[in-house]
């Protein structure tokens, strides 16, 4: 039999952002794992699902999950934490984008730009965009719910009308064909060859790393860092005022919460996550493109709360996990299917795929005659009915259904 | 015995409605002074006049000898007015252990960029709150509770909750709206006996709005009748109980004329 259960003895043991031994070491493998999964090391290959992300073509969307889940950070803190539901997020992030390469792009004669370094144009995206957030925030104090969603909405079309006047084109450049964003080598200030490169294959400490590979790891230790601000920052005074602001905000005053300092706040914080990542967000591409941050980018942040879990840190990246990886999933699903030869798959091959007019749902031709739909098409589709699905049966998410699962194996064989 | 808090003459209207009319009482430091009245009488009004969520267009609330009347509702709180409500106002979402660690909100100083961090003060801080916190649940007998969201606990438990946030906040006077409203006898006596403890083992002045006559009887030093938003008699509870404005306004009366009480 088992023993007594390990219990705590002291306030800091329970306060440790990992308390029990068992998510310390499953936390510590995951990190490791995530470390080592751009390289081609034998013992990671053997892990299920994740061979296939060793190849380089999973590092590009694996960089975009990345970026994507500290923009959607950043917004679980305004939204999900702070009950403060906004569409646009998107705006700030373009905000972020704008001022990193103002700050960081080359000056010519149609745009404008100072070729300052990273450190600099990285978390001046952040800055800007929270300044930003901060002039927008009073407007939250007055409305809530509904109102501030659709107001918030009206920053996305100010954001993108602005990116089409001359002084929008002159920073984000000509509309349509956007402007180069500064590569995220780390220089000290301008000189030729920088200090850490990360935009080129080549050698870091002792190993050959890809250029694929070097982006991977400089948004993986991003990501880890504003994950641990995020959720220090839920776990914490602040964390615990915003919450009390969302549920509710009258009672959170009488208890000495002061309302605006807290919801600026909020919209500050939040909107320097989203100015950071929007700045990544280009310098993925390597492109700036005003017609990026537009409303579908809100709305994918609002599905990734909704689908992960609002208001948790860990739901939050589950969430984004799934939103970017799943298209990703449906679309290498098809290719497999249609690669089959003989067997069951051949056989599920013949009921889901179509070139166009025979049997079945998925459509590979490239053009898309008739009723049947695309992969594409089909991830559209994929998604809208997640979330219609995630608002009935499980509004807490994906995060809602693993404390279930866990709850249920805690107690068991008991059913309550 | 000196007074913490005086209202001073306040009325409030919404529109036509006047919900206080020219009410003064003052609490004195260290008693259990009870507000009672029938339905819509205008006690809670009173009780968000003086945390300032309602701005009464006349008259003067004064703390200590200072007057609140503009101040945020936040910087009441600070003063060391704490409350509960009527219609229970928990964060339904977070934890009990959270929700009495938001009590403590305006005890803590730490920055929330150190919070951010998880360093310095922010970190030392919510290890010492925890134990203060954790010393007002045992004294609320909720021990079993603390992991619970607020949402799912029973209305008793609730109550009791309420209140441990309340106290959480280290107050000078805690306002208690309608405590054991919807309780039954037994967790009624709980309450009771929670709120005498207060009194005695914390030092805590009390001002209690609440319908259960037993209860006030029993526990209040001086008691102040409402009704229509008006005063219509303050003293013992054995003189409230006797004072013929008192019945009239309970159980009705054609002789008396409740405008000429003073």
């Amino acid at each position: 039999m088992l023993g007594r259960p390990r219990l705590y003895t002291a306030y800091r043991q329970e306060a440790q952002l990992l308390p029990t031994w068992t998510q310390k070491v499953v936390c510590t493998l995951f990190v490791a794992v995530l470390f080592l999964l751009p390289f081609d090391l034998p013992v990671i290959s053997h892990i299920p699902l994740v061979r296939f992300l060793g190849d380089s073509d999973w590092m590009r969307p694996m960089a975009l999950l990345m970026v994507l889940a500290i923009a959607a950070l950043g917004l679980n803190l305004l939204a999900g934490v702070a009950g403060q539901v906004s569409l646009g997020h998107a705006f700030f992030m373009g905000v972020g984008a704008c001022t990193a390469v103002y700050l960081g792009g080359s000056s010519g004669e149609a745009t404008w730009g100072h070729g300052l370094p990273i450190w600099i144009w990285l978390p001046g995206a952040g800055v800007v965009a929270a300044l930003v957030g901060v002039a927008v925030s009073p407007v939250a104090v007055r409305l809530r719910g509904l109102y501030l969603a659709i107001v918030t909405l009206g920053l996305v079309f100010l954001g993108i009308h602005f990116g089409n006047t001359s002084w929008g084109r002159k920073i984000a450049g000509p509309p349509a064909l956007g402007r180069e964003f500064p590569g995220l080598d780390v220089r000290l200030w301008k000189e030729e060859t920088p200090l850490i490169n990360v935009e080129d294959d080549g050698h870091w400490l002792w190993f050959e790393v890809t250029d694929l590979q070097k982006r991977y790891l400089f948004l993986l230790v991003l990501t880890i860092a504003f994950t641990l601000v995020a959720k220090n920052l839920t776990r914490t005074r602040t964390g615990r005022a915003l919450q009390a602001i969302r549920d509710r905000d009258i009672a959170a005053e009488v208890m000495g919460v002061p309302e605006f300092r807290y919801k600026v706040i909020a919209f500050a914080v939040s909107s320097f996550f989203a100015g950071v990542a929007g700045a990544l967000f280009s310098a993925l591409s390597q492109r700036i493109l005003a017609t990026d941050f537009g409303l579908f980018l809100s709305v994918e942040f609002i599905a990734i709360l909704l689908i992960g879990g609002a208001g948790t840190t860990s739901g939050t990246l589950i969430g984004t996990f799934f939103v970017v990886m799943v298209p990703q999933f449906v679309e290498e699903f098809t290719k497999w299917l249609d690669r089959a030869e003989g067997g069951l798959t051949e056989l599920l091959a013949r009921f889901l795929l179509t070139e166009g007019d025979d049997f079945g749902i998925i459509n590979t031709a490239i053009q898309t005659p008739g009723w049947t739909l695309s992969v594409f098409d089909w991830n559209i589709v994929l998604f809208g009915a997640l979330i219609v699905v995630f608002l009935i049966v499980e509004p807490l998410g994906i995060f809602g259904i693993w404390v279930r699962v866990r709850n249920y194996w805690k107690r068991w064989p008991f059913s309550y | 015995m000196h007074a913490l808090l005086e209202v001073d003459d306040i009325s409030l209207r919404f529109g036509g409605v006047t919900a206080i009319d020219s009410v003064s009482f003052e609490v004195r430091e260290g008693e259990l002074f009870a507000i009672i009245g029938p339905n819509g009488a205008g006690k809670t009004s009173i009780f968000n006049s003086i945390s300032q969520v309602y701005r009464p267009q006349s008259g003067d609330i004064r703390w200590k000898g200072a007057s609140i009347m503009g101040t945020r509702p936040d910087r009441v709180a600070r003063l060391g007015v704490a409350r509960t409500f009527q219609n229970i106002e928990l964060f339904s979402h977070m934890t009990v252990l959270d929700n009495l660690l938001t009590g403590r909100h305006i005890r803590m100083t730490g920055s929330f960029l150190a919070g951010a961090l998880w360093v310095g003060k922010a970190k030392r801080e919510e290890i010492e709150h925890r134990r203060k916190v954790e010393d007002i649940i045992d004294f609320l007998e909720i021990e079993g509770w603390r992991k619970h969201p607020v949402a799912l606990l029973p209305y008793g438990i609730q109550k009791r909750v309420e209140l441990g946030r309340a106290l959480a906040m280290d107050p000078e006077m805690l306002m208690l709206d309608e405590p054991v409203a919807g309780m039954n006898l037994e967790e009624t006596e709980d309450m009771a006996r929670f709120i005498l403890d207060i009194r005695r083992e914390l030092g805590i002045t009390l001002l209690m709005v609440e319908h259960d006559m037993g209860l006030v009887m029993d526990i209040a030093d001086r008691v102040m009748v409402l009704d229509f938003g008006r005063r219509i008699s303050e003293g013992s509870p054995a003189e409230v109980q006797r004072d013929p404005n008192v019945i009239a306004a309970y159980l009705g009366s054609t002789e008396l004329d409740t405008s000429t009480a003073e």
